[in-house]
C-alpha cells in the first residue's frame, strides 16, 4: 500500500518536470520548424511545416549580410576570449604567487570594479571610442572586454591552489615567468580555463547593447546586433519567417555547442553565482 | 612569449629578482582599469554638469541636469517600470527555480536531461528569446492567445495592454534565467546533510515541515544570492523591451537602461544621459548594498 502511494507521488513529480521541460524546449523546436515554414503556415502550433523549405533563409541572406555578421561575431568572441585568458592568468598569477606592495589594494580594486554597474561607464566609454577613432572597428568590440575582473579572480583562486614547488622547479629549469604561467600552470588548471573560456565566449557572443552603440557599419555588425536591427528596423515586418530564421541562425551555434559540452556549460555558468 | 631552455641560471636570478616583474604582470589590468573604469567614472561625473551633443562644444550648465532628472516624469516612470518588473520577476524566479531544483533533487531519473532543458534558454542570446516570445505573445496571431481562444478564453494583450506588458516581459525574463538558478539551488540543496532529514523523519515531521524547518534555513545563502543576481539583472533590462515593444505601450515597458540609451543615441543628450547613468548606477549600488546588509542581519 505504502509503495503504491509513493509511486503515485513519483509519477506526479515526473509529470511536473516533464511539463516544465516541454515549456523550455517546445518554443525552440517550434522556432526551428517555423523558420522552415512558408508564411501562411507559421502561427500554428505544429512543430513541423507541411511544406518545409529554406526560402526564409535564402531571403534573409539576400537582405542582410548575415554570413559576414557570423564571421564578425566569431572573430570578436575568439579574440576577446583569448585576451581574457591571457590577461586573466598573468594578472591572476601575480596576485596569487608573488609578493609585492599594493597587491591587496589591487585585489580590492578588482572586487570593487566587479560590483560597479555598467550604466555608469556606458556613455563615457562610448565617448572614449569616439575620441580614439575606434567606432566602427573590431577594436571597439574587443578592447573594452579584453580584461575581465571575474577571470582574474578565477585564475587567482586556481593558482593559489597550486604548490609553490611547481613554480620553483620551473624557475630552476630556466623557465621564463610567461613560460611558467602558460606551460607549467595552465595544464594544471584546465577546469578553470574551460570555465573562463566558455563564459567569456558566450558573454561576447550574446553581447548586444555595446555593439548597438559602437558599430554603425552593417558590414562590421555582430550577429545579435544585426538580427536585432533587422527585427526592429521594419525590414522584417512583413516577413515573420525571415525574422525567425535569423533568430534560429543566431541560436544554433550556441545550442549545438551546448549539446556537446552541456556539463561544462552548466558548471561554468553556475560558478558566476557561486564565486561571490 | 617564451624563451625556453637556453636561459642561464644568471638570467633566472635576474628575472626573478626584478622587483618590477609583478607590476609588469598586473600592468595590463591597471591600464585597463584606468581607461575603462576610473576615467569613465570621473568623466561621467564631469559630464553630469554639462550639456553636450558630441558635435558642438560642451557647455557648463551647473546642476541643471540633476534638476531635470528629478522632474523627468519619463525617467521616474522607467524606474517604476523596472520596479514593477522586479516585483514579479524576483518572487517568480525564486519559487519556480526552487521548486524545479527541489524536484530534481529527489533522485530523479534523466535528471541531466531535465537540467539541460531548463538551462537551454540561459545560454541563448536574449535577442533570440525575445523574438521567440514575440511570436508566443502576439495579440492576433500569438500562439498563447490562440490556445486561450481554443479553450474559449478571450485574447489577452500580452504586449499591447499597458497594464500587462511589463509583467509579460517579467515572465519571459524568468523563463530565460530560471535554469541558472535551478542549478544554484541544486548545489545549495545538496549541501544539506541527509542526516537532518532522517532525524526529522524519526520525529515524525511531514515533508512540508522538513522543507520549511530544515531545507529553507540551510539554503538561505542561495536564496539571497538569487535575489541579488536577479536584482542586478533586472536593473539592466534593455534588449527585451527594445525589440518587443520599443518601450511602449504608453511607455509602460520603458526600462531605465532603454531610456538612458534613447537619451544618448536618439536625442544625443550626452550630458543628461550621463547624469541618468550616474544616478541610476548609484541607485543600483544602494539597493544591492541594502540587500546585502539585510542578508548579513538575517544569516
Amino acid at each position: 500500500m505504502k509503495k503504491q502511494k509513493l509511486s503515485v507521488k513519483r509519477i506526479l513529480m515526473y509529470a511536473a518536470l516533464l511539463i516544465a521541460a516541454i515549456t523550455f524546449i517546445y518554443p525552440f523546436v517550434w522556432m526551428i520548424g517555423a523558420s522552415l515554414a512558408p508564411l501562411h503556415e507559421i502561427g500554428t502550433m505544429t512543430l513541423w511545416p507541411a511544406h518545409p523549405s529554406l526560402e526564409n533563409f535564402r531571403s534573409m541572406i539576400s537582405k542582410i549580410p548575415i554570413g559576414r555578421s557570423l564571421i564578425n561575431s566569431l572573430l570578436v568572441a575568439l579574440f576577446t576570449t583569448s585576451f581574457v585568458l591571457i590577461t586573466g592568468s598573468t594578472v591572476g598569477y601575480a596576485l596569487a604567487k608573488m609578493q609585492f606592495k599594493g597587491r591587496q589594494l589591487i585585489f580590492y580594486v578588482i572586487v570593487f570594479t566587479m560590483s560597479l554597474p555598467f550604466q555608469i561607464t556606458l556613455i563615457p566609454n562610448y565617448i572614449t571610442m569616439v575620441n580614439l577613432h575606434l567606432v566602427d572597428t573590431y577594436f571597439a568590440l574587443i578592447i573594452p572586454f579584453a580584461v575581465s575582473a571575474f577571470a582574474i579572480l578565477m585564475f587567482r583562486q586556481a593558482f593559489q591552489g597550486l604548490p609553490q614547488a611547481l613554480i620553483d622547479a620551473a624557475r630552476l629549469d630556466g623557465c621564463s615567468e610567461m613560460g611558467i604561467v602558460f606551460r607549467i600552470l595552465w595544464p594544471n588548471i584546465k577546469p578553470t580555463l574551460v570555465t573562463v573560456a566558455i563564459l567569456s565566449f558566450i558573454g561576447s557572443w550574446n553581447e548586444v547593447l555595446w555593439p548597438l552603440i559602437v558599430i554603425r557599419n552593417e558590414q562590421l555588425m555582430t550577429m545579435p546586433q544585426l538580427v536585432t536591427l533587422f527585427a526592429v528596423g521594419g525590414r522584417a515586418d512583413s516577413q515573420l519567417g525571415v525574422k525567425i530564421a535569423a533568430a534560429v541562425l543566431l541560436a544554433l551555434p550556441v545550442m549545438i555547442a551546448f549539446l556537446f559540452f552541456q556539463k561544462h556549460f552548466i558548471q561554468s555558468m553556475a560558478s558566476t553565482g557561486l564565486k561571490d | 612569449m617564451n624563451t625556453g631552455i637556453e636561459t642561464s641560471s644568471k638570467k633566472i636570478r635576474r628575472t626573478y629578482n626584478k622587483k618590477w616583474l609583478p607590476y609588469l604582470l598586473v600592468s595590463p589590468y591597471l591600464i585597463f582599469v584606468i581607461i575603462f573604469v576610473v576615467f569613465p567614472v570621473l568623466f561621467c561625473f564631469f559630464l553630469t554638469f554639462n550639456k553636450w551633443n558630441i558635435i558642438s562644444p560642451m557647455k557648463f550648465i551647473g546642476i541643471d541636469n540633476y534638476s531635470r532628472l528629478f522632474h523627468d516624469r519619463l525617467f521616474w516612470k522607467a524606474i517604476g517600470n523596472t520596479v514593477k518588473f522586479l516585483l514579479l520577476h524576483i518572487p517568480l524566479q525564486l519559487i519556480v527555480s526552487l521548486l524545479l531544483a527541489y524536484l530534481l533533487n529527489q533522485k530523479i531519473k534523466a535528471a541531466s536531461f531535465f537540467r539541460a532543458s531548463f538551462f537551454m534558454p540561459v545560454i541563448v542570446s536574449g535577442v533570440v528569446v525575445t523574438i521567440l516570445w514575440q511570436q508566443l505573445l502576439g495579440f492576433d496571431f500569438g500562439l498563447i492567445n490562440k490556445m486561450l481562444m481554443g479553450v474559449g478564453i478571450t485574447k489577452i494583450g500580452w504586449l499591447v495592454d499597458p497594464d500587462v506588458a511589463i509583467y509579460s516581459i517579467a515572465v519571459m525574463a524568468t523563463w530565460k534565467n530560471v535554469g541558472l538558478y535551478v542549478i544554484l539551488f541544486l548545489v545549495g540543496l545538496q549541501t544539506v546533510p541527509t542526516q537532518y532529514y532522517e532525524a526529522a523523519k524519526m520525529e515524525g515531521a511531514t515533508r512540508w515541515q522538513q522543507f520549511y524547518h530544515i531545507t529553507l534555513p540551510m539554503i538561505n545563502p542561495t536564496i539571497f544570492m538569487v535575489v541579488i543576481l536577479s536584482t542586478i539583472g533586472g536593473f539592466s533590462l534593455f534588449i527585451e523591451p527594445y525589440i518587443m515593444t520599443g518601450g511602449g505601450p504608453l511607455n509602460t515597458t520603458l526600462s531605465a537602461v532603454l531610456y538612458i540609451y534613447k537619451q544618448a543615441f536618439q536625442y544625443y543628450n550626452m550630458g543628461y544621459s550621463a547624469t541618468l547613468g550616474f544616478f541610476y548606477a548609484i541607485m543600483i549600488m544602494t539597493v544591492v548594498i541594502l540587500q546585502k546588509k539585510i542578508i548579513e542581519k538575517e544569516v
